[in-house]
C-alpha cells in the first residue's frame, strides 16, 4: 500500500511550546503505531506561527500567500489530522481558527483528525470537548474518541495509566485505528457537471 | 484585439486628502473616465453593477446609454450585469434598447455578484445563486432569439406567448461573457453556449484562473464551437503607472494600503508578486501584460481597472493617458505578434451580423 500522509497542525505561539511538543508525541506515537501495522508514514508539521501573517493576509485577500498555500495543500492532501492547540479564552486560539477559516469548507470531510490542546492547568481541559470537537464535527471530520489535553503539570507526572504518556498512547492508537485499511487518500480531481446535467436537474423539480 | 476599462463604481475616500466624492461626482467621474477611454483609443468600457453603498452603478444600461451618446467607437458593457437578481426579461429589453441606441456598440457579462444581501433584497436565495445564473441565463438566451416565448422555470413566473421587445439590433443579440472569479459550473455554462468566457485575474494568483479558463477552452471545444484556441477570452488586469517605477510605487502605496480589497493585509510589494498588479513604469506593464499570453493563451479583450481606491479624477484621467499612449500601441502590436489566424478577434456587432448572414447563406445554399 501506499505511503499515508499525516499533518500535524500546532497552533503554540513560545518556541519551543508545549503545544508543538505534545504535537511532535502524538505524531511519534500515531506514526509508530501504524508502521507497526506495516504502513509507510510520511509526518508533515504545520507550525502556524511561522504562518501567522500569511494567515492574516489571506483573511483580507481572500488567498493563500505561497508558504501558507503549501500547508494547506499539506492538510488538504493528508490522510489524517493531528490538530493541536493552546486554549486560550475557554476555547482553541484565534490563530488556530483562522487557519481553519482559511481552509476549504470541505477540506476535513471525512478525514480522520486527532484533537489535542495545552493550558496551564487541566480546569481547560473540557474546551476540547466544547470547542474542538463540534468545530470539526461541523467540518464533517471524523474525530477521533480520545481528545488529549497537557496542563504544565503533566509534563512532570509519572507514568500511571491516567497519565499523559498514555492519553497519547490510547489516543494515537485510536487514530491509527481510523486509519487502518484506509487506501491513502486518491489525488482530488476537480469534475465538472456537464452543462445539460444541470440544466436537467432544474426542469427535474 | 480590444482593449479597455472596468470600474466597480466604488465611492471610497482618498486616503491621501481624507476627501470622500459625493455620489454625484463619482457618477460624474465615470462618464469623465469612460469618454476619455475612447478618447485616447481604447476600445471598451464596462462598468459593475451593485446595489448598496458605497457603490453607485445600480442602472448600468442608464449610464451605458448616456456615454454611447457621447461616443462613437466605444464599445459598452458591463462588469457584470447580475444574472441572479436581475429579472432575465428586464435585462433582455435593458440591452436589447441599448444595442439600437448605440448602433450594436453593446456587449454585457453576466456574474453573480458578490453581495450577499442583494439576494433576499431582490426577492431571491442565495443558495440558488449558480441554479438561478443557469435558468435566467437559458431564458434570457431564448429571449434573444425567439420571438414568441412559452416558458416555464423555477425561479420566475411564467410566460405564455411572450415576446421580448425591442428585438435585438440586426436580429444579433448582444455578445455575452460569463465572469466568474471560482465557479467551473460557469466556465461550463459560457463553453456550452459558446459565448466568452472573463476571468476577472485581478486580487487573486493567476495560477487560480488559469484553472478555470483551462477548463473553459477544453469544453468549448467539447461543445463543437471551434478549437481551444477559438475560445473567447477576456481578461482583466490592474496597474498603476508613472513614467518612472518609483514614482509610480510612491504615490500609490497610501491607496494600496488602505484600498477596500486588499488593504491593511500584504505589503504592495508581495501582492505585486503574487498576483497580476503591476505598479510601476508603462515599460513594466507592457510586459507584465504581455506575460498573461503565456499562462492563458491568445485571448481578446483586456480590461483594465483603472478607477479605484480613492484615486482622484485627475490622476486617472492621466493614467489613462499613459495607457493609450504608451501602453495600449506597443500591446496591439506585440499581442499580433505568432498570433495563429485561427483565434478570432475581439467580437462586436458587425462581426456578428456578418457572420450570421454567412451562415444564413450557407443554410440557403444547402
Amino acid at each position: 500500500m501506499s505511503t499515508l500522509k499525516l499533518a500535524v497542525v500546532a497552533a503554540g505561539l513560545s518556541v519551543p511550546s508545549s503545544t508543538r511538543l505534545l504535537a511532535d508525541r502524538l505524531a511519534e506515537a500515531t506514526a509508530r503505531d501504524l508502521r507497526d501495522a506495516g504502513r509507510q508514514v510520511e509526518v508533515t508539521v504545520v507550525e502556524l506561527r511561522e504562518l501567522a501573517r500569511e494567515i492574516a493576509d489571506n483573511l483580507v485577500t481572500g488567498f493563500p500567500p505561497p508558504a501558507l498555500r503549501e500547508a494547506v495543500r499539506a492538510v488538504e492532501e493528508a490522510d489524517a489530522l493531528i490538530a493541536v492547540t493552546p486554549i486560550f479564552s475557554a476555547s482553541y486560539s484565534g490563530l488556530f481558527k483562522s487557519f481553519v477559516d482559511v481552509l476549504d469548507r470541505d477540506a476535513l470531510t471525512g478525514k480522520p483528525v486527532l484533537i489535542a490542546a495545552t493550558g496551564g492547568t487541566a480546569r481547560h481541559s473540557l474546551a476540547l470537548e466544547h470547542a474542538m470537537r463540534p468545530l470539526f464535527a461541523y467540518l464533517r471530520a471524523v474525530v477521533a474518541p480520545t481528545a488529549v489535553f497537557a496542563a504544565s503539570e503533566d509534563w512532570g507526572a509519572t507514568g500511571a495509566d491516567g497519565s499523559l504518556a498514555g492519553r497519547i498512547a490510547r489516543a494515537a492508537g485510536e487514530l491509527a485505528e481510523l486509519l487502518a485499511g484506509r487506501p491513502a487518500a486518491a489525488k482530488v480531481v476537480e469534475q465538472v457537471v456537464p452543462f445539460e446535467q444541470q440544466l436537467a436537474a432544474l426542469r427535474r423539480s | 484585439m480590444q482593449f479597455g476599462i472596468f470600474s466597480v463604481g466604488d465611492v471610497t475616500t482618498d486616503p491621501t486628502t481624507g476627501r470622500t466624492p459625493t455620489e454625484h461626482e463619482r457618477i460624474q467621474a465615470m462618464v469623465a473616465i469612460a469618454l476619455k477611454a475612447e478618447e485616447v483609443g481604447l476600445d471598451v468600457f464596462a462598468t459593475g453593477e451593485h446595489h448598496n453603498p458605497p457603490f453607485v452603478p445600480s442602472s448600468p444600461t442608464t449610464m451605458l446609454g448616456y456615454i454611447a451618446a457621447r461616443t462613437e467607437r466605444l464599445i459598452l458593457s458591463t462588469s457584470t450585469t447580475l444574472i441572479t437578481t436581475n429579472d432575465p426579461v428586464k435585462i433582455a429589453e435593458d440591452f436589447a434598447m441599448l444595442q439600437h441606441l448605440a448602433e450594436g456598440r453593446v456587449d454585457v457579462m453576466m456574474g453573480r455578484g458578490n453581495t450577499g444581501p442583494v439576494y433576499p433584497w431582490f426577492g431571491q436565495d442565495i443558495r440558488q445563486g449558480i441554479p438561478l445564473a443557469i435558468e435566467n441565463y437559458a431564458l434570457l438566451h431564448q429571449l434573444w432569439r425567439e420571438e414568441n416565448v412559452d416558458w416555464q422555470g423555477r425561479f420566475r413566473t411564467p410566460l405564455q406567448s411572450f415576446t421580448s421587445t425591442p428585438r435585438p439590433l440586426d436580429d444579433t443579440p448582444p455578445f455575452v461573457w460569463h465572469g466568474s472569479i471560482r465557479s467551473p459550473e460557469i466556465a461550463e455554462q459560457a463553453a456550452y453556449y459558446g459565448d466568452g468566457f472573463f476571468a476577472n485575474n485581478i486580487f487573486w494568483p493567476k495560477e487560480h484562473f488559469q484553472k478555470l479558463i483551462d477548463l473553459y477552452r477544453e469544453r468549448f471545444a467539447h461543445y463543437g464551437h471551434g478549437t481551444p484556441e477559438q475560445a473567447v477570452v477576456g481578461l482583466g488586469g490592474q496597474v498603476f503607472m508613472r513614467k518612472n517605477s518609483q514614482d509610480a510605487v510612491r504615490e500609490f502605496r497610501p491607496y494600496f494600503d488602505n484600498a477596500p480589497v486588499y488593504g491593511h493585509g500584504p505589503s504592495l510589494e508581495e501582492f505585486t508578486e503574487q498576483t497580476p498588479l503591476t505598479v510601476g513604469s508603462p515599460q513594466e506593464v507592457i510586459e507584465k501584460t504581455l506575460a498573461f499570453r503565456e499562462t492563458f493563451g491568445d485571448y481578446q479583450r483586456q480590461l483594465f481597472l483603472m478607477d479605484h481606491a480613492g484615486l482622484p479624477l485627475k490622476t486617472v484621467l492621466e493614467q489613462l493617458d499613459l495607457l493609450g499612449e504608451e501602453v495600449v500601441p506597443v500591446l496591439r502590436k506585440e499581442f499580433a505578434k505568432g498570433r495563429p489566424a485561427e483565434v478570432p478577434d475581439g467580437p462586436t456587432h458587425a462581426a456578428r451580423v456578418a457572420a450570421q448572414q454567412a451562415e444564413k447563406t450557407e443554410e440557403v445554399a444547402k
